[in-house]
């Protein structure tokens, strides 16, 4: 039995970062799969929203900012407002100008929050990060197995919630603006959509998706340092959308659920093949595997696992 | 105040020459290439594994030239390290962007992306993450003026050494693009690549003129940073923002619009230094090209867009 409780609890751990991830390409699928965004700096906004719900929720701590001891729940909808805003700053910058502006000024922030994280010590902890990040319901169910069944139970609710959400969305009218502004800017100009506007919303809503979904990561390891937020996430969610298809919600999901997969599995094969002494290596060799992959299936399947879904609006 | 600004413009030279090989490519080949900093790494440890290759060959090359700080060997190594980064830029075009041209710019951006990061890493794997250095030979700065006037100002040789070579490979370039027939046909193809091909230039040798000067270019900023700052696996992703904020104040385009906001760029990232502290250096070129952004996105040169 124990061994059994071991794969359950590994399995509910794997599940529970892979449905975080969900969340996050979610929104990544909403900005660059439905309209066209194209976001470089998805770390930086995840990063936002696990740092954000981490300083309200946790308690007050002596020479620290934040720390105000909020509950969970509110911690969650702080990071989603708060990334939410950092989305409407930089897309009011870039969604006027040419598309990859908006590529270059993601990929800024990313960078910017990634540098305030680790020197702002005052507010983030600086390279040491956050700890004892509240885990909800943890008073009643302790910190074991129980625990974390409970937290996959909750961040599946979430996921499913915000698949069915989006779905909705992205069949109404809507989505289909959406859509039309990808395709044909100059036509749905002149139907009187604003594009700018239609843009912005899309690409608030994605980025208070990767807030919620940094938030669920944070609030499960119950620690975060700037170095789980590096670009190499952006690239992991990117292959994740990628990979699954992008255009597409049932994609998103499953490309996030693969690609984690796929990436545990190497980073395991290359642990138990590597000696001790090269594992930074063997870290390096585990990026540009994926990074490769990513390259494969661009040339070969650009279209992804699933494709895009050709939706049909339910309202006429 | 005077080493501000001088320090600005050491830094400003590298990202200018970074600048311009991203500036063409975005302008010819009309898409935003992440893994041009990547090519600014390699070309430093290109140029290191090389010098050191030449110094094992033969040990008077690394016998300091006069006031610098390297000798025969690393100038040699600079050379090769050009040809060997512009093959790299080309072979990456061959093995992965000419495939995605027809796809579309923004699957051209991820595709360079995730090559940034293969690359990356690559040099991270084969060479460690520890700083290295071409030299251990340390230099005594040289003192400008003394500290009376306006707070002194102290270069080094090699600093100079930088700041000279730049301006000639910039002017060097700017003869080309301006006098000879290839450099004319890039132009052509930058302000209209329909025009441009229907009066008979081959877009093929375009965007191959476009890989090998960026690479080139991309291997003197890499070398330029590893002798005034030091090499490290991270500094192509470190650079690549200054390189884009320079690229866009200048105007996308435009080699002189580059070099000035690579220029402009490195005083902001050597002023803020002194007010805010070196941690947040990256954050001031991001001040930039926000500001920018806001107040005149087609930049400070750009005519098109």
């Amino acid at each position: 039995m124990p061994d059994f409780l071991g794969w359950l609890s590994y399995g509910s751990f794997f599940l529970v970062f892979a449905s975080s991830f969900a969340i996050i390409v979610l929104g990544l699928n909403l900005q660059w799969g439905f309209t066209g965004l194209f976001n470089v700096g998805v770390a930086g906004f995840v990063a936002l929203g696990a740092y954000t719900s981490a300083l309200v929720t946790t308690p007050h701590m002596a020479g620290r900012l934040g720390g105000l001891g909020w509950p969970v729940a509110a911690g969650w909808l702080a990071a989603m407002g708060i990334t939410g805003l950092a989305g409407l700053v930089v897309g009011a910058v870039a969604l006027r100008l040419r598309h990859d502006y908006l590529a270059i000024t993601t990929f800024g922030i990313a960078v910017t929050i990634q540098l305030v994280a680790n020197n702002a010590t005052a507010l983030t902890g600086g390279p040491f990060g956050v700890q004892f990040i509240p885990k909800p319901f943890q008073s009643w169910l302790g910190t074991g197995l129980p625990w974390t069944l409970a937290y996959l139970a909750l961040s599946l609710t979430l996921l499913a919630i915000v698949y069915l959400a989006l779905e909705r969305l992205v069949r109404s009218p809507w989505g289909r603006v959406l859509r039309a502004i990808r395709e044909d800017e100059a036509a749905a100009a002149s139907l009187g959509k604003r594009p700018f506007f239609f843009r912005l919303q899309s690409f608030v809503i994605g980025s208070m998706l990767m807030g919620l979904g940094g938030a669920v990561y944070a609030h499960f390891v119950g620690f975060i340092a700037p170095e789980d937020f590096l670009p190499i996430l952006t690239f992991q969610l990117w292959a994740m959308l990628i990979v699954g298809g992008s255009g597409n919600n049932r994609g998103a999901v499953l490309g996030a659920f693969v690609v984690w997969t796929f990436w545990a599995a190497a980073g395991g094969l290359l642990r138990g093949w590597v000696p001790q002494a090269e594992q930074a290596r063997a870290a390096a060799l585990q990026v540009v595997l994926i990074g490769v992959l990513i390259a494969f299936m661009l040339v070969l399947r650009p279209r992804g696992l699933l494709g895009e879904e050709v939706a049909v609006s339910r309202h006429g | 105040m005077l080493q501000i600004i001088a320090d600005g413009l050491i830094i400003g030279s590298v990202i200018s020459l970074g600048a311009i090989g991203l500036s063409l490519t975005l302008s010819i080949m009309r898409f935003s290439n992440f893994s041009h900093g990547e090519l600014l790494g390699w070309g430093s440890y290109i140029a290191l594994s090389a010098s050191a290759a030449f110094t094992a060959a033969n040990a008077s090359l690394a016998t300091p030239l006069g006031p610098f700080s390297f000798g025969w060997g690393l100038l040699a190594a600079l050379l090769l390290a050009c040809v060997l980064t512009a093959g790299l830029a080309l072979l990456l075009d061959f093995i992965l962007f000419r495939r995605l041209r027809k796809q579309g710019f923004i699957t051209l951006v991820i595709a360079s992306f995730g090559a940034a990061l293969a690359l990356r890493n690559l040099l991270l794997f084969w060479y460690g993450g520890v700083p290295r250095y071409y030299s251990d030979n340390l230099q005594i700065s040289l003192p400008i003026l003394p500290r009376a006037v306006w707070g002194g100002l102290r270069v080094t040789a090699d600093q100079l050494f930088v700041l000279a070579l730049t301006l000639v490979t910039v002017t060097g370039l700017h003869l080309f693009l301006r006098y000879s027939t290839l450099g004319r046909s890039m132009r052509a193809t930058s302000l209209n690549p329909g025009l441009a091909r229907v009066s008979g230039i081959d877009p093929e040798r375009v965007l191959r003129a476009t890989w090998i000067i960026g690479g080139l270019l991309a291997a003197v900023a890499g070398v330029f940073a590893g002798i005034t700052v030091q090499i490290r696996p991270t500094m192509g992703v470190e650079m690549l923002l200054p390189l884009f904020a320079a690229v866009i104040l200048g105007g996308v385009g435009s080699v002189w619009g580059a070099v000035l906001g690579g220029l402009i760029v490195g005083l902001a990232e050597s002023a803020s230094v002194s007010i805010v502290g070196a941690e947040y250096r990256a954050a001031a070129a991001f001040m930039v090209l926000i500001l920018i952004l806001m107040v005149r996105p087609t930049g400070l040169f750009g005519e098109k867009h």
